[in-house]
């Protein structure tokens, strides 16, 4: 295999691992500001990655530059729809958990 | 390397027939909504999947995103009315009877196709053949805009209906859209990304016709942008009373119409566009078309007209 190939695999399986870790998050985090934690900076940061590794495959620099266009978009985007998210449980009264 | 494309494409058909199941199963309207649009999007990685790109753009934009967003405030809408009670209003005898004749319906579809002879291509390979003369080399718009340029007609015929049954409505009471201020990120995204959408909506036009894109893509990307401006109280919503928005809703089915009745001067058929002319013709009915389905969706998510006597309480000041 490449090197290429081979180093675009280990960011994309890096990816796909911070996938895993933010869908256990969201999963388990006991109330819904932890879980927004978990979701927006884990799943952004594993998107980066696998778009890095999908980047590299192309070998295409305008591939590369639409790839980190839609990087940006999704982290203005989920970044956004975060602070919605939470901004609406707050108006709603939900307090954020505390350790008992 | 095809064992584990097979291995994505059943865990894609079992997670979609799954997301089926749980938009029907699930009591929760807001619930049902949300795993409809998570629906849509797993669906445009099906058609991804099966190379029919176009159709995955599509439901993108209007399956999963656009009417995602009409369900939710429609959902929004209902609970702020106070009568509003979210029972199915049929008992388990119609949903039996619902399930009968949507099992037979798809009993029926999966026969036909499995009685196709092995031998029928489809037509395909016809469209390639003419594809040079069609104006378009993406072989969809091809298709759409030139060889069933009828279909194409009649859908935004029926968006146009569409408006005018939604008008002819009993106005909107009371509160349309959430009457919060939008708040300073929300406010500084839509600034951010309403120039970015409109300018992807302009690439997926010019773009379709060599390649996936096209009129419907980029009017419901358009849409979305209508959409944004429209919950943040940045435009008010459509009154349909300017002759500019009336005209605009029309423009695409007019425009369609005297392109089709203006080449019959030149000895053709209703419809049938000229070689020389047809990638002129086919890139400004796509230009015209993305207004009027942009403008379109953006009416049908307003929902109709609003009362006078009690304006929605977030109307641009």
């Amino acid at each position: 295999m490449p090197v290429v190939d081979l180093l675009a695999l280990v960011l994309m399986l890096t990816g796909a691992a911070f996938f895993f870790a933010g869908t256990v998050g969201l999963l388990r985090f006991p109330d819904v500001y932890c879980r927004l934690h978990a979701l927006t900076k884990v799943d952004n940061l594993g998107l980066g990655f696998v778009l890095a590794g999908l980047a590299l495959r192309s070998g295409l620099l305008t591939v590369a530059l639409k790839l980190l266009l839609i990087w940006l978009l999704v982290l203005l985007a989920s970044t956004t729809a975060c602070h919605l998210s939470a901004r609406a449980a707050r108006h709603l009264g939900v307090e954020p958990w505390r350790r008992a | 390397m095809t064992a584990i494309l097979w291995a994505f494409d059943v865990v894609l058909a079992v997670t979609l027939v799954a997301l089926a199941a749980g938009v029907l199963a699930t009591a929760s309207l807001f619930r049902s909504i949300v795993l409809f649009i998570v629906f849509g999007l797993t669906m445009s990685i099906a058609w991804a999947r099966l190379d029919a790109v176009d159709l995955g753009l599509v439901e993108a934009a209007v399956g999963a995103g656009l009417t995602g967003a009409l369900l939710l405030n429609t959902l929004g809408h209902m609970r702020s009315q106070a009568e509003f009670t979210p029972e199915p209003s049929h008992g388990p005898g119609g949903r039996l009877a619902l399930a009968l004749a949507a099992g037979t319906a798809g009993l029926a579809i999966g026969a036909a196709v499995w009685a196709w002879p092995d031998a029928f291509a489809g037509l395909g390979d016809r469209v390639d053949t003419h594809l040079a003369e069609s104006g378009a080399q993406n072989p969809v718009t091809a298709v759409l805009l030139n060889f069933r340029a009828y279909d194409t007609l009649l859908e935004i015929g029926v968006l146009v209906v569409a408006v005018v049954a939604v008008w002819a409505l009993s106005p909107m009471r009371g509160r349309v859209l959430d009457a919060d201020p939008p708040g300073l990120v929300l406010a500084g995204f839509v600034h951010l990304l309403v120039p970015v959408v409109v300018l992807v909506a302009g690439y997926l036009l010019w773009m379709g016709t060599d390649a996936p894109g096209g009129a419907f893509q980029a009017g419901a990307v358009l849409a979305a942008a209508g959409v944004l401006l429209l919950i943040t109280g940045r435009v008010a919503p459509p009154q349909l009373q300017a002759i500019v928005e009336r005209g605009a809703v029309v423009l695409g089915l007019v425009a369609f119409l005297a392109v089709g009745v203006a080449v019959m001067a030149g000895g053709h058929a209703f419809l049938e566009l000229p070689d020389a002319w047809a990638t002129t013709l086919i890139l400004l009915l796509e230009s015209l078309l993305t207004i009027s389905i942009a403008i379109v969706l953006v009416i049908l998510f307003a929902g109709g007209r609003t009362d006078a006597a009690h304006p929605p309480e977030d109307a641009a000041p």
